[in-house]
């Protein structure tokens, strides 16, 4: 390892500061320097020497360490089992290509179409379903901060008179928009159910759970209604105007359930909460692990989308997915990291390799002083 | 604030009386009052006086900082003005000049009603800031007030110096700005073309602005562009900026408390006054250094003198200095032995048994110690209050002759006068030794003061009179009526001045001219008249009744001038003592004679040009108008005039001049100041006519220095020589080895002195500046013409002496630092081949460097001084000092240092990249003018070598990981606009942005770059090589620059892009990906920084835990704290949400490694591949001490760490130091023989020379105890050149006269070491005896004038100087200096290897090294200078590259 070197503090020059003021020197100030270690720049120091010998312990035990983490990251993600199916409608042979084709903001008549799909592979324990989006700049720097937290947060004025921030979806027809901005305004809209078709063609509706989607924190903190606990959501958001882009006011988001309804809702509060990258997914639904456990989640077998394809992606180039996952504990689907860890850790190995020929080709020379004369 | 008593002298003000006032309401013209103690509040003229003298004692401390006082006086019409001055009664216009920073000047005159007009000088004005002492009260008119005053305009604030690395940090901002537009431009033409996909169809995430319009793609590019601008801002290191003067701060103080410069004797350890150049300590390449003061200790003391031709030794004072030396030494020792356990209780001894003890100093060893100490540290407190009485200046050691002398004259004066008898019966000798101490102790500016109060001058009145300073005083003092009103007593004589007076307010004066033609029928001063006065005054015997009322012992001298109080403390050792000065009259003490008080009539004072300064005085005994001369030998001797006759008179005075000359030309080879002494009696008559024109010279308003100096000149002439002075400035302690460790390290030292030729060689000598192997070029010219062929024909020589030197690095002193010799920029001259230091010294004095400045000459004056090692420029001025070295910083491109401690040296320190002032005993000046002020010049090692090492390259990491920081942050937000549409979205949170430089990556870097030592100050001092990493910029260099940024880029790749594919199309939302990025680019960041971190200390670890966890616990609590509030981030609750994630974990560990592992891996390779120097340094530190001891040892015996790669040793011969040095062995080879050719050609055919071989001569038979033989040959070889501008036909390689023979210097080498049992003691005795001979021979000789008599004595002991030092004991090093200049081609492998084998893990060390001789025989007697290379060192390594010398492989 590293060798170490402590220098101790050499207190050896004994001069007392005032030992010195010794006969006529009493009264004369002495202005000697304390013989402190700090002060003398003799603090006791680790002094690390970067050569092949002493680095090279580090890159064998970094080796060492990434590859088996690295794999174990690699098997996890593996072991995840995930489901994309793209529905944006692109083809000619897409069943949403006449949904794709027709579709904008302005339409009022909605548009369905059935995505057939099939799983090879039984999905176990809890299913998560998401919906993606590529091409899609949530992140853009406009668009990231049109919003306002305060209207959100159930505050009243902020309801009546919504932030500067959320220009030009502030306000229309004079009335204040709830939510305002450009994130609420472009509210993922598209409604998904998933069948799926038993071996005798019936098609059983597989329950999706749309609570427990979004962040808690954001769920009971920063989401709230105005008007507290008042139930009558259309009273309380009386006087404001729904966004431009919306079918149905705030408060018809989810008119069954008062807790998932108006700024709660959790689509919605998924939704405001804007993706890092272009291309994103966002969770949709739960599907929850069957009760009795012995039947999975998802069993193998056809199935068939349905999608009331509200939302335009086109104008952007954009595509819309449906993502099937299990999850482990590092989350969804990724081998990346597993696949970084082994990399590093083989890199470092093969450098350690490299310093250890130097080490044994240069280093007893590196270390000696020549001198000539 | 201080008060002042300003009254304005309108008549209209009814109470006539003076009125307190603010300084700030001081106005030019009003009256002011001011009372002992007081400080001036404006440039004041002095009108009134309470002091009877009327003068004002001044202390300029605030403005020079010289604590002795200084008299002004009362403006010469108001003089007589007996009464009180009465403002209301002033009515004179007074015109003077504007106001202006020159503190030494002040012209102007006053015209009173009457017509009469007085010249008004610097003496009359008390300058703002200064104190009044000892004066009761005085009265002065307002002349300059608030910042017209002298010392405000004096006050142009602190030059403002940037570092050279900060120049150089200033360009990489620079490319830091370009890089900043260019991705700016890039996100912009990106957004353009973002939005210009789109098209028509505006996707809804694309915003439109507030008010609704849809920007054109253009126009949001160009908006986009200054937005970036803000975004990316953070690129510009603004935070470096006060980064780097915190850091600079923290050096600062670290420098101040270096207990290594802190000097106890004084009790004053290092100021740094300029707080922003420290780094550039470390970068000095050239070092112009002041000699008196500087490298000596300003210490003047009395060595030994000459009197009328009699050379009196001083053998016992000699034996005394000697001892002193002996005390320090033993005490040192003493100190270095005992540790801490220095038995303290008996320094409580008074000087006076502590002096005897250090006489004795047969005493034991601890009173010894005890007694020096305390006498060391009693010389500290004493010199607080004056300066230049150190004992050891102080009490000289009387020669026995001479006191004899000095008695017997006395005594026969005596008895002569006593009996009215002549004194000019006395011989003449006599009169001559009497009339010397009488100059020594009479002709100075020495003020006595009595240690009681030190401040309170010695009133010894016997008679009242001013200095002549008008016509009609001294018309008064010559009348006789006058002398017998004088004769009664000393309390009449007062009254006789108020009786003069009567009060005159109106000031009326009879006209200067008729009153002058009265004097010739008036003035008839009776010889016994003036000899009543003198004794009536003071009868002998009262002197003798009293010894106890003012013993000599105990009265102070304050000198302006070291050499004043060295002279006039040698007189007192005679029993001439000076008791008392004042404006009018000098009191003094002697033998026999009791006080005699000495009308003084003028003093001329001394001034550079004249070199000389005169006191007119009557003399008491004979009562003649006498001139006593005190000056620079060049100067008097030439203004002494021998009796024209051929009479035995003639004939002595010519031998004393003769005597003298030689006592002159040995003092000087010792070493020592000389100052001649001469008299010259007057008659009453020229004198008249004297004043006469001097008076007018005084009154002139229009060039009157320049009269002045006239009328000077037309006193001092025709002197009459009486003797001369030996006054020894001791080198200060350690600078050989200061210089030597110095040079060491690359240094090029210069030393620019005002003193003359010989003493500046002599103390080159004595200080290591210049080697006995040295060759010396002395440049002396008339004209600029002879100027110009001098330089070329030196330029000639170097080339043709050092023909292959130019790409021969073999031939620089220290050729394993080659490349740091060739001085990297490019010379602007036509020479494009890198210059090589040789061993040449080059001497030039003042009038031909005045040539050599010109700017025809510059270039080729660089051009020779740079090839050689060192430059000693004499006579130089203050001017010209700065002059070199602003030619030097200006055209070499080179950072320069100059050191010095007096006011000549101001100049010189403020042209110079860094300007160091030694606070010694010449005033402040140079201290106030300078960046750092030291006490020693020995302090300039450590700082230079330790603190300038540390500055730079602390500082030099510092600024490049902040360039890489920034660089690295910036760049995270840079890629992200990759994934947003280039829109200037941010996935860092804005107060993370803010912080992150401010709070969360600010202290450990700052710890680091106050804390971090790459070398320990001890290897660093051991190995001065160490500091060309500094000079050489090897720290900071431009690609160094462009390499962290690559770096930079490469890491934040690296931060971006693990996060980006960990998370990529996942839920993930905008902080939540942020914040992890932040973390661990705050990881990478910190974990790069411990990379650079060589030394750590709990205060590193402490910080760098501090960062993190303040970067925690600020998130934590921000995340947590409202989840409203922090538009339009909104983090709320994101950190929590990221700790309980695994996967935020993995990234934290991956991504550091994976950022920093190629760094991590170049600098493991590169250090064990190619270690620099400081790395070596760095192993050398962590060997056990005494392993490393043995190494320096031997580094320090004359070797150097070789750097050199161990990779290249497995390589094959085709390095680039092999390939050309086939060639250069060729030429050299020829170059060889063709110095020998006319080495051949009969000695002689130059005046060069005869000196070269009568310095052999004499050094032959001065070496009684070496083996002549030997010692001449070894002589020989060592050549030494003056190129004087007379022998300008010769070529200047034909000046090679004997080529020595590389035999020859093996022989010399080996048969010194068997001689070298002879002390070096005799060799400097035998050098200095040599020395006296050639002076004599050549002044004697040739006729020659002056200037090339002193040249040839110079040359001729320098030589003296050099055998010496050859013969004695440095036989190996003449041998080996030999080799240098004549057998490069040998190609025998000879060399000392020696390898440290460094066990990788611990375990024991141990050094082996092996060694390879075949020629000669080296090892006890091996110069201690490991400059001393075999020529054939560097193609040798070059052997020894090609041979693998692992000790494995043997």
């Amino acid at each position: 390892m590293m060798a170490s070197n402590y220098n101790a503090s050499k207190e050896e020059d004994g001069h007392q500061p005032g030992a010195m003021g010794h006969g006529g020197a009493g009264t004369v100030k002495n202005k000697k320097p304390d013989n402190t270690a700090f002060k003398q720049q003799r603090l006791p120091a680790w002094q690390p020497i970067l050569t092949a010998g002493t680095v090279l312990p580090a890159f064998f035990v970094i080796g060492l360490i990434f590859i088996p983490i690295g794999i174990g990251l690699f098997v996890t993600s593996n072991n995840i089992k995930e489901l994309e199916i793209d529905y944006t409608g692109v083809d000619m042979s897409s069943p949403c290509y006449n949904c794709s084709q027709s579709y904008s903001w302005n339409s009022t008549k909605p548009c369905t179409c059935s995505v057939p799909f099939s799983l090879d592979q039984p999905f176990e324990s809890n299913v998560f379903m998401y919906y993606g989006l590529s091409n899609f700049y949530q992140n853009h720097r406009r668009y990231v901060k049109s919003r306002d937290d305060s209207q959100l947060n159930g505050d009243k004025t902020s309801l009546k008179s919504p932030s500067k921030e959320c220009e030009p979806y502030r306000t229309s027809d004079n009335k204040p928009i709830a939510p305002c901005g450009a994130i609420a305004n472009s509210l993922f809209n598209d409604t998904l159910e998933l069948y799926y078709i038993d071996p005798n063609g019936s098609r059983t509706a597989i329950p999706l759970v749309k609570k427990g989607i979004a962040w808690w924190t954001d769920k009971h903190v920063k989401f709230r209604n105005p008007g507290g606990n008042n139930d009558n959501l259309t009273v309380v958001f009386q006087g404001t105007s729904k966004p431009v882009n919306w079918r149905k006011p705030v408060y018809e988001l989810d008119p069954l359930d008062p807790d998932n309804n108006g700024f709660i809702n959790e689509d919605f509060i998924v939704w405001m909460r804007t993706a890092a990258l272009p291309t994103f997914r966002k969770l949709y639904r739960i599907i929850h692990k069957k009760p009795n456990n012995m039947t999975p989640t998802l069993p193998r077998g056809e199935y068939i989308l349905e999608v009331t394809y509200n939302y335009p992606v086109r104008s952007f180039e954009g595509r819309k997915r449906i993502i099937l996952s299990t999850i482990s504990w590092m989350g969804g689907k990724n081998p990346f990291l597993g696949i970084a860890y082994i990399t590093v850790g083989s890199v470092c190995f093969f450098l350690g390799i490299i310093l250890l020929i130097i080490h044994h080709k240069y280093g007893n020379r590196n270390n000696s002083a020549e001198i000539h004369s | 604030m201080d008060n002042c008593p300003p009254v304005r002298s309108s008549p209209s003000r009814p109470e006539h009386q003076y009125v307190e006032r603010f300084w700030k309401e001081a106005r030019v013209g009003d009256f002011i009052r001011l009372r002992c103690n007081e400080i001036l509040p404006a440039d004041v003229l002095l009108l009134s006086s309470s002091d009877p003298d009327r003068l004002v004692h001044i202390e300029t401390a605030t403005l020079d900082g010289e604590t002795n006082l200084k008299q002004r006086q009362v403006v010469r019409s108001f003089l007589d003005l007996d009464c009180d001055f009465d403002p209301s009664k002033y009515n004179s216009i007074i015109e003077c000049e504007k106001p202006n920073n020159d503190l030494a000047r002040f012209r102007g005159y006053i015209t009173h009603r009457s017509g009469r007009r007085d010249g008004l000088y610097k003496d009359n004005l008390l300058l703002r800031g200064c104190t009044i002492r000892n004066t009761e009260e005085c009265v002065g008119i307002v002349i300059y007030a608030g910042h017209e005053t002298k010392a405000m305009l004096n006050n142009n604030g602190p030059r403002y110096k940037r570092s050279k690395l900060e120049r150089q940090m200033n360009v990489d901002v620079g490319w830091c700005v370009i890089i900043l537009l260019a991705m700016c431009l890039f996100s912009a033409i990106g957004h353009g073309l973002w939005m210009y996909q789109y098209g028509d169809k505006r996707p809804v995430f694309d915003v439109l602005s507030p008010e609704g319009a849809d920007l054109s793609p253009v126009l949001s590019a160009v908006y986009l562009f200054l937005t970036m601008i803000i975004v990316f801002q953070v690129l510009i290191p603004i935070s470096l900026f006060v980064s780097i003067e915190i850091v600079k701060i923290c050096q600062v103080y670290f420098i101040h408390q270096d207990q290594d410069l802190y000097d106890e004797e004084t009790d004053s350890h290092l100021q740094c006054r300029a707080l922003n150049i420290t780094e550039d300590l470390g970068q000095m390449q050239y070092i112009f250094s002041d000699k008196t003061g500087t490298l000596t200790e300003n210490k003047m003391v009395f060595r030994r003198c000459t009197v009328a031709g009699v050379e009196y030794s001083h053998d016992a004072n000699a034996r005394r200095l000697a001892m002193y030396q002996d005390l320090v030494d033993s005490e040192e020792e003493d100190c270095t032995s005992h540790g801490g356990t220095l038995p303290r209780r008996d320094s409580v001894t008074s000087h006076q048994s502590a002096a005897k003890v250090v006489l004795r100093s047969q005493s034991t060893k601890s009173h010894r110690r005890t007694g020096s100490r305390a006498e060391a540290k009693r010389a500290s407190i004493l010199s607080k209050h004056t300066a230049f009485s150190s004992p050891m200046e102080k009490d000289i050691t009387p020669d026995p002759q001479l006191l004899d002398k000095v008695n017997h004259c006395s005594s026969q004066m005596t008895f002569k006068t006593f009996h009215s008898q002549s004194l000019s019966q006395l011989p003449s000798d006599l009169t001559d030794i009497i009339d010397f101490f009488i100059a020594l102790t009479i002709c100075n500016t020495v003020v006595v003061s009595s240690p009681n109060q030190p401040r309170q001058k010695v009133r010894m009145r016997f008679g009242l009179k001013s200095p002549v300073k008008t016509i009609e005083d001294f018309i008064k003092r010559f009348t006789p009526s006058r002398l017998t009103s004088n004769s009664n007593s000393s309390s009449s004589s007062s009254l006789n001045r108020s009786s003069h007076r009567e009060c005159s307010s109106v000031l009326s004066s009879p006209s200067a001219e008729s009153t002058l033609t009265k004097l010739d029928e008036e003035h008839h001063p009776g010889g016994p008249g003036g000899l009543e006065h003198a004794f009536s005054s003071v009868p002998p015997h009262t002197t003798e009744g009293k010894p106890g009322a003012l013993e000599e012992g105990e009265l102070r001298y304050e000198a302006e001038s070291p050499d004043e109080a060295a002279l006039v403390y040698a007189a007192r050792a005679y029993k001439c003592c000076l008791v008392g000065r004042l404006p009018d009259q000098v009191t003094v003490e002697l033998p026999h004679l009791g006080k005699l008080s000495f009308e003084l009539l003028h003093t001329l004072g001394f001034d550079s040009t004249r070199k000389r300064m005169s006191v007119v005085v009557r003399h008491p005994l004979t009562d003649q108008i006498t001139v006593y001369t005190k000056g620079a030998d060049s100067v008097i001797m030439d203004l002494i005039t021998l009796p024209p006759t051929d009479d035995s008179k003639g004939r002595r005075q010519r031998k004393i001049l003769y005597k003298t000359q030689n006592d002159l030309n040995l003092y000087a080879a010792d070493g020592l100041r000389t100052l001649c002494i001469a008299n010259k009696v007057i008659t009453k008559e020229e004198y008249a006519v004297w004043l006469r024109h001097h008076l007018e010279a005084e009154t002139a308003i229009q060039g009157r220095e320049e009269l002045l100096f006239q009328s000077a000149l037309r006193l001092e002439t025709n002197l009459h020589l009486l003797g001369a002075t030996g006054i020894e400035d001791r080198l200060q302690d350690g600078v050989p080895e200061t210089i030597a460790s110095l040079r060491k390290a690359g240094l090029q030292i210069w030393v620019l002195t005002g003193d003359k030729q010989e003493t500046a060689i002599n103390i080159a000598y004595a200080c290591k500046l210049l080697e006995p192997e040295d060759e010396i070029i002395t440049l002396n010219a008339d004209s600029q013409e002879a100027m110009a062929v001098l330089l070329e024909e030196s330029l000639h020589y170097i080339q043709a002496k050092f023909l292959c030197s130019s790409s021969n690095p073999s031939r620089s002193f220290q050729n394993d630092y080659a490349p740091a010799y060739s001085f990297r920029p490019p010379p602007p001259s036509s020479q494009a081949q890198p210059f090589l230091v040789h061993r040449l010294g080059l001497v030039i004095d003042g009038r031909t460097l005045a040539y050599a400045l010109d700017s025809s000459l510059d270039e080729k004056f660089l051009a020779v001084a740079r090839s050689c090692r060192s430059v000693l420029c004499c006579r130089s001025t203050p001017l010209q000092k700065s002059m070199v070295v602003k030619l030097v910083r200006n055209k070499l491109k080179v950072m320069t240092l100059a050191i010095g401690d007096g006011a000549n040296d101001v100049s010189m320190i403020q042209v110079a990249d860094v300007g160091v002032g030694i606070s010694g005993q010449e005033g402040m000046q140079a201290v106030m003018a300078s960046d750092f002020a030291l006490p020693r010049f020995r302090n300039l090692q450590k700082l230079l070598l330790v603190h300038g090492h540390w500055c730079y390259s602390r500082l030099a990491n510092m600024i490049l990981y902040f360039f890489y920081k920034n660089a690295m942050f910036v760049a995270l937000i840079f890629w992200y606009q990759f994934y947003c549409g280039f829109s200037g979205s941010a996935m860092i949170d804005q107060w993370y942005l803010v912080f992150f430089n401010l709070m969360f990556s600010a202290f450990p870097q700052l710890i680091t770059g106050t804390l971090d030592k790459d070398v320990s100050s001890e290897t660093l001092q051991e190995l001065p090589q160490l500091y060309m990493n500094g000079q050489n910029s090897e720290e900071y260099k431009p690609y160094m620059f462009w390499m962290n940024m690559i770096d930079a880029f490469y890491q934040s790749l690296v931060c971006f892009f693990i996060p980006y594919c960990a998370y990529a199309d996942s839920e993930v939302d905008l902080l939540t990906w942020g914040t992890p990025i932040t973390t661990l680019s705050l990881f990478t960041i910190l974990i790069h920084l411990g990379m650079e971190t060589k030394t750590w200390t709990w205060m590193n670890w402490l910080s760098i835990s501090f960062s993190v966890g303040l970067f925690f616990t600020v998130a934590l609590c921000y995340n947590a704290s409202c989840p409203t509030c922090y538009s339009p981030s909104n983090p709320y609750w994101t950190m929590q949400r990221l700790l309980g994630e695994p996967l935020f974990y993995l990234l934290c560990v991956v991504t550091p490694v994976a950022a920093l592992l190629p760094r991590y891996f170049c600098r493991a390779c590169q250090s064990s591949l190619f270690p620099t120097p400081v790395q070596v340094g760095r192993q050398l530190d962590k060997l056990p001490s005494d392993t490393r001891r043995n190494i320096l040892s031997r580094v320090q015996a004359g070797s150097l760490l070789s750097l050199r790669p161990p990779f290249l040793s497995s390589l094959s011969f085709t390095g680039p130091f092999p390939k050309d040095y086939s060639h250069r062995a060729t030429s050299t080879q020829n170059q060889h023989s063709f110095t020998r050719g006319p080495a051949k050609s009969p000695e002689g055919r130059l005046d060069l020379s005869l000196q070269r071989d009568e310095t052999g001569k004499a050094q032959g038979k001065g070496w009684g105890s070496g083996s002549p033989g030997d010692t001449k040959r070894s002589l020989e070889e060592d050549d030494q050149y003056t190129l004087a501008s007379t022998e300008m036909d010769t070529l200047p390689y034909t000046k090679v006269k004997e080529a020595p023979q590389p035999e020859a210097g093996a022989g010399a080498g080996a048969g010194a070491g068997a001689g070298a049992g002879a002390g070096a003691g005799a060799g400097a005795g035998a050098g200095a005896g040599a020395g006296a001979g050639a002076g004599a021979g050549s002044t004697a000789g040739a006729g020659a004038g002056a200037g090339a008599g002193a040249g040839a004595g110079a040359g001729a002991g320098a030589g003296a100087g050099a055998g010496a030092g050859a013969g004695a004991g440095a036989g190996a090093g003449a041998g080996a200096a030999t080799l240098l200049l004549a057998t490069p081609s040998l190609a025998t492998p000879q060399s000392e290897t020696i390898h440290l084998t460094l066990p990788p893990a611990g375990g024991s060390q141990s050094a082996a090294y092996r060694r390879n001789y075949e020629n000669y025989d080296t090892t006890p007697h091996r110069p201690p200078d490991h400059r001393l290379l075999p020529p054939t060192d560097r193609p040798d390594h070059a052997h020894n590259q090609a041979t693998p010398t692992c000790p494995k492989e043997h």
